[in-house]
């Protein structure tokens, strides 16, 4: 039987798939032209000798500085001590938030006790409560490791309640119509319902992680990549300073990319997020 | 006046009774929206009920279906009637299997929801997401997850309203042939005086939250009741 009902998306793709694919690798690799070119014309202008090499030393030397400090292992002592304040505040903070968030995005009672309180907290720039991080845990790792939970509580806590609210009442009416339990509607309704937004919140946590870790590591310090900048500016040694640069900026893709992954493992039912609709 | 409400009654008085309602009374306010109404409906009954918005007759079906608290009188019901809505109220993050089996995981599983699918004309597309279907075929998917536990009482709140013409009809076929398999009392809430033609074995026209006439189409030329069904409802046919 021939299928009439065959969705759109499968007609539009099995129409005009062959000319698309091309034209789609062509426009990626078009796409790294742009970067391509720069750092190839700021090489060429560090060896001329147009820029000074303790401004901005050439994309090479700072490779080379990458490959030695990886040989020697310098790199990833500082890199892991990083990534574990990182972690260990995300799971802290998203922690805390979360369960807020869905107290207060399920309860009106939860929502009229805590909403207000944490608003008002939240009206505070993270970084401004620095000054009274130091002064209550001075500037070790508890200090660090709390920055970090605090900017990656509020976010998740806003998402997460949101999430929860938009959920479409009528299918709050079919639950309890079927006469699903407590349990059954948090986990067949509410959560994945939720789950856009929640990491949507994810993805802004993850951003402001890292704002506070820098800021954090600037801190006196003996280890992780915000030491090796500060140690760096001593020596004027902007390979390594360049270096940093560089890795917070790995680090932010790769946490983009892992929410990306969360994203094709929870929201494949959602259009948006198949596969393939995102690039 | 005394309210007393007898609610969610699994065993229905009578065997052959899936639904039965006495001196229903509901108000918003000062307005009275199901005035002392009285229902019986037998199982295997197909019963529709027309009228014009605000008649009372979508508080009535949300009265039956438990979502809704009357202020007076008594419902007799299964416990766990099944609604289909006007929407197909399917959870999209869910697969079709999953929705269908909805509640009844444990006890039907993925074989039942298949089987359940297959009756409805979606055989093998247990694991296809909702975005993936057409109008239709997502209402079909409602109604496989409303008689997936073979319900008493089988509710029906505009279910095809929202449909084309043909899908419509290929639908009331449908509908017909699940309720012969499955013989639930049916109550049908329409605007739709044909479909309540086809459908129905009685007809309900209500009007200021009474019952205010009752037709019995029978097996012969249903649509001779065309024009008095429509009088009932305020039209002049010619």
């Amino acid at each position: 039987m021939a299928d009439l009902t065959s969705t759109r998306d499968t007609y539009r793709s099995g129409h005009a798939s062959r000319a698309l694919i091309s034209k789609d690798v062509l426009y990626r690799w078009l796409s790294w032209t742009i970067p391509a070119i720069v750092v190839l014309l700021w090489e060429i202008a560090a060896r001329l000798g147009l820029i000074a090499p303790q401004v901005l030393p050439a994309p090479s030397s700072v490779f080379e500085t990458a490959v030695h400090m990886a040989q020697n292992g310098e790199l990833f002592v500082h890199l892991g001590v990083s990534l574990l304040r990182a972690a260990g505040g995300f799971v802290i903070g998203g922690t805390i938030g979360l369960a807020l968030g869905i107290a207060v995005g399920f309860s009106p009672l939860a929502q009229a006790l805590l909403d207000r309180s944490i608003q008002m907290v939240r009206a505070i720039p993270f970084l401004a409560m620095l000054p009274l991080v130091i002064v209550w845990f001075g500037v070790g790792e508890i200090a660090k490791i709390f920055m970090v939970a605090l900017a990656v509580l509020f976010p998740i806590y806003i998402n997460t309640m949101l999430g929860i609210r938009q959920i479409d009442s009528k299918l709050m009416e079919l639950a309890r119509v079927i006469g699903l339990n407590r349990t059954a509607i948090v986990r067949r309704i509410i959560l994945p319902g939720a789950m856009p937004s929640i990491l949507t919140g994810v993805r802004y946590a993850l951003a402001h992680a890292w704002l506070a870790l820098v800021i954090a590591e600037t801190l006196a310090t003996t280890k992780g990549i915000g030491f090796l900048a500060m140690d760096a500016r001593e020596f004027l040694n902007t390979n390594v300073i360049l270096l940093t640069i560089i890795i917070y900026a790995i680090i932010g893709v790769v946490a983009d990319a892992l929410v990306r992954l969360l994203e094709a493992r929870y929201l494949s039912w959602h259009a948006n997020y198949a596969k393939g609709a995102r690039t | 006046m005394t309210a007393i409400v007898t609610r969610r009654d699994a065993r229905v008085g009578s065997p052959a009774l899936a639904v039965s309602v006495r001196g229903l009374q509901r108000r918003y306010g000062s307005r009275v929206v199901i005035d002392a109404l009285d229902l019986d409906i037998r199982k295997g009954e197909f019963v529709a009920l027309l009228g014009e918005s605000g008649c009372g007759k979508t508080t009535l079906l949300r009265a039956l279906a438990g979502l809704d608290s009357p202020d007076a009188g008594s419902i007799r019901a299964p416990e766990r009637p099944s609604v289909v809505f006007q929407e197909h109220r399917l959870l999209p993050w869910s697969t079709l299997w999953q929705n269908v089996a909805l509640g009844y995981e444990n006890t039907i599983g993925r074989t039942g929801a298949a089987r359940a699918l297959a009756e409805v004309g979606l055989a093998g597309r247990e694991d296809d997401w909702p975005r993936n279907l057409s109008g239709g075929q997502a209402q079909r998917v409602a109604l496989a997850r409303a008689l997936i536990h073979d319900p008493a009482l089988l509710l029906l709140d505009e279910p095809f309203a929202a449909l084309d013409a043909l899908t419509r009809i290929r639908m009331h076929g449908l509908v017909k042939e699940l309720v012969a398999l499955h013989r639930p009392g049916v109550l049908i809430v329409t605007h739709d005086v044909d479909e309540a033609l086809t459908l129905a074995d009685r007809i309900l026209v209500m009007r200021a939250g009474r019952i205010a006439a009752s037709f019995e189409p029978g097996e012969h030329a249903p649509q001779a009741l065309r024009p008095a069904l429509l009088a009932e409802l305020g039209v002049r046919s010619h």
